[in-house]
């Protein structure tokens, strides 16, 4: 189960919910305790399903009344036919991932956009803490000690930028979010998250699957 | 919440499809007429919209819950039903009826042949997982029930709770198939004709007309110890039993020496005095032939808007979770709502009676989440409250 990113975790719910159009169809990827997909049934009347590997995490999105399929997200997404969500979230997910392609790929199959969120593992605070302290940096948006971490991708925006130009991904719509929240000024030097809303250029995707 | 028990319960029949009215099956030959043993917990809401109906699986009956006169061991499921419980009784009005082709208190191969006066052993006809549920439909009509609220069971339970969706989709609004499968695998149907050939190569079978001599005690008895240990897991039966010896030491002889020996002879031996063989011939069977794989489950391109939840666990591996995931695979390619969920337990296929805390929390949920509908939906035109509902809910309700 992810670990609570605080106060950070609402901001990025809030400008996901504010992508998304009403009534949309949404799936979202490691949905974790379903608090997402609450606020877009609750904000966007949106008809929304979770996959989610944790247990616990499980139980807490059938609480909340929400439908979630239990099983990881590389596995699970192979069932859904072409083009059967509006959107499909991606929150927080990526960095945990290990085919990224394959993910980002399956996702504009199933779904028509794909929103990303990660978080920007190069922020000034990051950069300092490298530079000067000589540490792996362990901040509210990075909260695990390089022993327990889950992550297993790191990258920075303008990383993933690359990739979204080298797949031909069109980006829809992004949002940076530092420290006193959205910000346009230098994201990858002070953006702690940055959430992306991307299609297919076109066609078809070009990588993945 | 506190948790309650329903009290006592009594099993109550519904008879139909007398000359008028005949129920033909799957195969194609005739039935009639047929009587449904049944009970129900909880009482039924004014506008009939709180029903569930809890299917049972191979050998379990209508006695899901509560206790009968004078008897200290509850339903089969009592766990799960009850005040307070999975199956709140003080919401939900809880139906279970015995299968066609059953042995406690349904018309099966032990019942008496209307023609002959004797009971009808082989020439009672093969029956399927589709006509258990379209009888049981014929019980749920004459309960005055238009729209289910839910369908349950585990096991062969879960097959008809699919089935009833794939038929009746209008009629069932959520559905929770546990430990089940959309088909048997040709493992499953291996392990039933061992069960079936145990039974019929007992001489005492007589082909099945046994009636009047007594049951094929050890073919039978055999054929359960053999149910029983795909019932269980490698790990469960380490921790109930693991090489333990009922008595200190080896025996050098042919007795039973270790406990999980003495075990499978009771449980086989207590399954003789309680179950008729040729209802087990009949039940595996229709077991066998359940398949609603492809295109054959829920047939036709309606939106379906019957809600679901799966429920597999880890150590089953009679009805291992990929079975499970099979349906909700199914489900996904049809774009309808469904729950999955993996639970973990060391109790292989017998988790789905016995794994009662998370099974709890997880229905639980998922039922409150099941919208209420408008009262005009829920109208039946023709039916209506029958007597003998209100009676028995009141009389369940008590002790």
């Amino acid at each position: 189960m992810k670990k609570d990113l605080g106060v950070a975790e609402r901001i990025d719910h809030r400008i996901i919910c504010g992508m998304i159009r009403e009534r949309a169809t949404v799936l979202d990827l490691g949905c974790g305790n379903g608090d997402l997909m609450s606020l877009l049934v609750r904000g966007k009347d949106a008809s929304v399903q979770g996959i989610e590997l944790d247990g616990e995490a499980v139980h807490r999105c059938v609480e909340k009344g929400l439908t979630v399929f239990q099983g990881d997200i590389e596995s699970g997404l192979a069932d859904y036919p072409d083009g059967s969500f509006d959107d499909v979230i991606l929150n927080q997910s990526l960095q945990e991932v290990k085919k990224v392609d394959f993910i980002i790929g399956e996702s504009l199959r199933v779904g028509k956009r794909v929103i990303v969120g990660f978080p920007n593992f190069v922020d000034i605070r990051s950069r300092w803490t490298v530079f000067f302290r000589g540490k792996m940096p362990v901040t509210p948006q990075l909260p695990y000690s390089w022993d327990e971490t889950p992550n297993v991708r790191f990258l920075s925006i303008r990383d993933f930028e690359d990739f979204c130009g080298s797949k031909e991904l069109r980006v829809l719509e992004a949002v940076y979010l530092g420290a006193r929240g959205t910000l346009t000024c230098c994201p990858n030097l002070f953006a702690r998250t940055a959430i992306y809303a991307l299609s297919r250029q076109g066609g078809r995707y070009t990588g993945g699957a | 919440m506190s948790e309650g028990n329903v009290g006592l319960t009594v099993t109550k029949e519904f008879t139909f499809g007398g000359p008028t009215d005949v129920v033909t099956l799957e195969s194609g030959r005739k039935i009639g007429p047929v009587t449904l043993a049944y009970e129900t917990c909880g009482r039924l809401n004014e506008d009939r919209s709180n029903a569930i109906l809890i299917c049972h699986a191979l050998s379990g009956d209508a006695h899901a819950a509560g206790y009968h006169e004078g008897e200290t061991t509850p339903g089969w499921w009592d766990a799960l039903i009850g005040p307070g419980k999975a199956f709140d009784t003080d919401r939900f009005f809880v139906i279970c009826s015995n299968v066609v082709g059953g042995c406690k208190g349904s018309t099966g191969p032990s019942s008496t042949n209307p023609e002959t006066g004797k009971p009808y052993a082989l020439d009672f006809p093969f029956i399927t997982v589709g006509d258990m549920v379209n009888v049981q439909r014929h019980l749920v009509d004459h309960l005055g029930i238009e729209r289910l609220l839910a369908v349950v069971g585990g096991s062969m339970g879960g097959m008809q709770a699919l089935q009833w969706v794939s038929v009746y989709p209008e009629r069932v609004r959520s559905a929770i198939p546990i430990a089940t499968a959309l088909k048997h695998s040709p493992q499953q149907i291996a392990f039933n004709e061992v069960v079936r050939q145990s039974i019929m190569g007992d001489p005492a079978w007589r082909k099945g007309n046994y009636y009047d001599y007594g049951q094929p005690q050890n073919g039978l008895s055999v054929a359960r110890m053999i149910g029983h240990i795909t019932f269980m897991s490698d790990a469960s039966m380490e921790t109930k039993f693991s090489r333990k010896l009922k008595n200190g030491g080896y025996g050098f002889s042919l007795e039973d020496d270790f406990e999980v020996e003495g075990y499978l002879r009771y449980r086989g031996d207590s399954f003789v005095k309680r179950f008729d063989a040729n209802s087990y011939l009949y039940i595996t069977k229709a077991m066998d032939y359940f398949d609603l794989s492809g295109d054959l489950f829920l047939p036709g391109r309606q939106k379906i808007d019957t809600r679901f939840l799966v429920i597999s666990f880890t150590s089953d591996w009679l009805y291992p979770s990929s079975q499970s995931l099979d349906i909700v695979r199914a489900l996904k390619k049809r774009r309808i709502a469904a729950t999955y969920c993996e639970l973990k337990s060391t109790w292989g296929h017998d988790a789905f009676l016995v794994e009662v805390e998370e099974q709890t929390r997880l229905i639980k949920n998922f039922l409150r989440s099941i919208p209420a509908v408008p009262l005009e939906l829920n109208r039946v035109s023709k039916g209506r409250m029958n007597h003998e509902t209100a009676a028995c809910s009141a009389e369940s309700g008590g002790a």
